[in-house]
């Protein structure tokens, strides 16, 4: 399988999408998925969605975007987070 | 007992506020960005940058028992050296929700984080997020009335996590 990449979004870019992508690099690792991650301010995302198969943002998003995109808080407060593992990895296995 | 280096310079003691009293997000955000500008970790223009994203990218999170954090930061541009101030709240005061700006929520706890670099406060971030995964902890840590005990938790996270 080739390398996946997954946008990652906060607000900030800096501090919530830093935690975010560390935790989905490594779930995405256990599971035999090779992911690079990038990360901007959920604003900026249209703009960053070149060579992108996945969003992951904990903000919300602009609407309509023609990658595959979830929001989710899973990653910082752990609830859900099995679940939102398994959504990301079907994704980037489809 | 010897203090993780990353601790001490992230967080001291006297960064820890524990009842801290506010009718508002606003107000607690207003005092723990003075205490940071008074300790040298922000400039001026932080606490209108923090309080403007907190107003149009809120902070709060959600997380069991009806239990909620808030982490309220900002652009790096408004920091001059990575650090965080912690609060608990003597009343709960409402915060709205990261992923979903019209819910609110009722928080107890407040992480004030100054990010300077993205490789500078991973450590830092990453023991906040496994504080604030583990609920039991979390639960006693609103109801401290010692800075002592709070700092204390964040350094075993950081043990953890590095």
């Amino acid at each position: 399988m080739t390398k996946k990449t997954v946008l990652v979004a906060c607000g900030t870019a800096v501090a919530t999408s830093t935690v975010v992508a560390t935790a989905i690099v490594e779930a995405m690792g256990d599971r035999g998925i090779d992911v690079e991650t990038r990360q901007c301010k959920a604003t900026e995302v249209p703009s960053m969605l070149d060579g992108v198969d996945l969003i992951v943002s904990t903000t919300p998003l602009p609407p309509n975007l023609p990658k595959p995109a979830i929001v989710t808080l899973a990653f910082l407060t752990g609830i859900g987070r099995d679940a939102e593992i398994n959504r990301i990895a079907d994704i980037l296995r489809a | 007992m010897t203090d993780s280096m990353n601790t001490t310079s992230f967080l001291s003691r006297e960064d820890i506020f524990t009842g801290l009293t506010a009718r508002n997000a606003n107000e607690v955000i207003g005092q723990l960005a003075d205490h940071l500008l008074s300790r040298g970790k922000v400039r001026s223009s932080y606490r209108g940058a923090v309080e403007e994203r907190e107003r149009t990218m809120p902070t709060g999170l959600p997380l069991e028992d009806g239990l909620a954090v808030a982490v309220p930061h900002t652009d790096p541009e408004h920091v001059i050296a990575s650090g965080a101030a912690v609060a608990t709240l003597k009343e709960p005061v409402t915060f709205r929700s990261m992923d979903d700006p019209d819910k609110e929520l009722p928080v107890r706890l407040v992480f004030m984080l100054a990010l300077h670099s993205k490789e500078e406060q991973l450590e830092m971030l990453s023991a906040i997020g496994g504080l604030i995964q583990d609920n039991k902890t979390l639960q006693s840590l609103c109801e401290a009335q010692d800075s002592g005990q709070i700092y204390a938790d964040i350094d075993r996270y950081l043990k953890l996590g590095g």
